[in-house]
């Protein structure tokens, strides 16, 4: 019998993990080949108890449910091979690191750049942007302005996706905020837009259960309360 | 502006059934190479492969149809945004997808604290013994043997398994719950799926079949 973190095997298998086990256990696959091989094996089983319960069959609109929201976020999935990843390379070396989903738009804009520490930052949004993105357990929010979605974990770590937004106006600045209903915004950080295209960003703080998050336009370097009415806005979390 | 993506949307889906089925002769995982390149009808074609089981598996965790289709749909949806993450030398693309579907499933019931005083024990009704179909046929036959193996455990592993797996009870909760130390249910996880495992493997060599279009 497996001990230790080894001893994880199993309940990861059967999802009896909790969420900070599931996490520690994840990042111990990494590097243990045994613990790779005998979840192999162990998903085989969790399979066929996953067969053995089928009983009887969804509601025939469920396929095209999925298939529509499925359209609504088409453009988050990115191919690891993308083109662009590559005219980057010593970039697409580091962000292999972080591996997931290729975050290639804003990465790819700040490399064009001369501005190192600015792209080593931009670098480091994208990872954090890309860690929420890539979880399995996060969750989609549509927005009820604006367009784009709201890609939230099981933590409240968010991730705005935004379409179409541009560069803010000169001297301006784009800023979050997390809205409880019946509490005051809480500033969520500030981004400057594309020249085209998406924005990708990474909410500072994170988002609780029955919130919205917001963006105005404010002066540059963002305020402590909103002064603006929103352009954007998700439905509640 | 809201508009635009939804009519989209919709007019698309009224072409889709004349083309979907382009990707039938593909394996699961080349299906889930193409999602992860935003190949929608492969989506599709997954979801006809998997998305009963998904949808049988769900249900049993949850005991509600709404619930068990929600999670169904986070599962997919999260194959999609997160299929370029994929990797075929981990799992098998049907048991990533059950595995994505499943983890949100047991992230629902763990919130929905009425679960807690529903008896486990009792299976769901079977609505499709009557369906003469290969799919169902097969989906019966491998319940079957499935329960046989299960039955053939000790019941402490059994009880273990089926609490983890069809209760979304976490390894902790069930120490709680059976007043038992908790490394005592890791043991008796780890040695009834290992068992289980050997039990299905002598029952597969007995001879399964499966039709070949849900392989």
């Amino acid at each position: 019998m497996a001990t230790g973190i080894h001893a994880l095997t199993a309940g990861y298998a059967l999802d009896a993990l909790e969420p900070d086990e599931r996490r520690a256990y994840e990042a111990h696959l990494e590097g243990c080949e045994r613990c790779r091989e005998e979840l192999a094996a162990f998903w085989q089983t969790t399979e066929a108890l996953a067969v053995a319960a089928s009983g009887p069959a969804p509601s025939a609109d469920l396929r095209e449910r999925i298939l529509a929201a499925a359209r609504q976020e088409q453009q988050v999935v990115v191919p690891l091979e993308s083109p662009r990843r590559r005219t980057v390379p010593v970039l697409a070396a580091a962000a292999a690191v972080a591996a997931v989903v290729a975050l290639a738009v804003g990465l790819w804009a700040a490399s064009l750049s001369s501005d190192l520490d600015g792209t080593r930052a931009a670098l480091e949004r994208e990872r954090a942007a890309a860690a929420v993105l890539a979880d399995p357990d996060a969750r989609t929010v549509a927005l009820q302005q604006g367009e784009g979605r709201l890609v939230v974990d099981d933590e409240g770590r968010a991730v705005l996706v935004a379409d179409g937004l541009g560069p803010a106006p000169a001297g301006k600045t784009y800023e979050l905020w997390v809205v409880s209903e019946g509490d005051t915004p809480q500033r969520a950080g500030v981004f400057r837009g594309e020249e085209e295209g998406r924005d990708v960003v990474r909410l500072e703080g994170t988002v609780g259960p029955g919130e919205v998050v917001l963006v105005t336009i404010e002066d540059a370097g963002g305020v402590d309360a909103p002064t603006a009415d929103p352009i954007l806005g998700s439905l509640p979390v | 502006m809201e508009l635009a993506a939804p009519v989209v949307a919709f007019a698309r889906s009224q072409e889709r059934p004349a083309i979907r089925r382009q990707h039938a002769h593909l394996s699961d995982e080349a299906l889930v190479a193409l999602v992860a390149r935003g190949d929608e009808d492969a989506l599709a074609e997954l979801y006809d492969r998997i998305g009963r089981i998904a949808y049988g598996l769900a249900l049993r965790v949850l005991r509600d149809d709404r619930l068990a289709e929600d999670a169904v749909q986070d599962g997919f949806l999260a194959a999609w945004r997160t299929a370029a993450t994929f990797r075929p030398e981990r799992a098998k693309a049907s048991t990533w997808v059950l595995t994505l579907v499943h983890r949100r499933a047991v992230d629902l019931v763990r919130r929905e604290e009425r679960r807690r005083a529903e008896p486990l024990a009792e299976e769901v009704s079977v609505a499709e013994a009557a369906e003469p179909t290969e799919e169902a046929a097969w989906l019966r036959f491998e319940r079957e043997r499935v329960q046989a193996a299960l039955g053939q455990l000790p019941d402490t592993q059994r009880e273990a398994l089926e609490l983890a797996y069809y209760g979304g009870f976490s390894q902790s909760e069930l120490a709680d719950r059976l007043g038992v130390p908790l490394g005592t249910i890791k043991s008796r996880m780890f040695a009834g799926l290992a068992r289980l495992r050997e039990l299905l493997d002598d029952s597969a060599q007995e001879g399964s079949w499966r039709p070949e279009y849900t392989r």
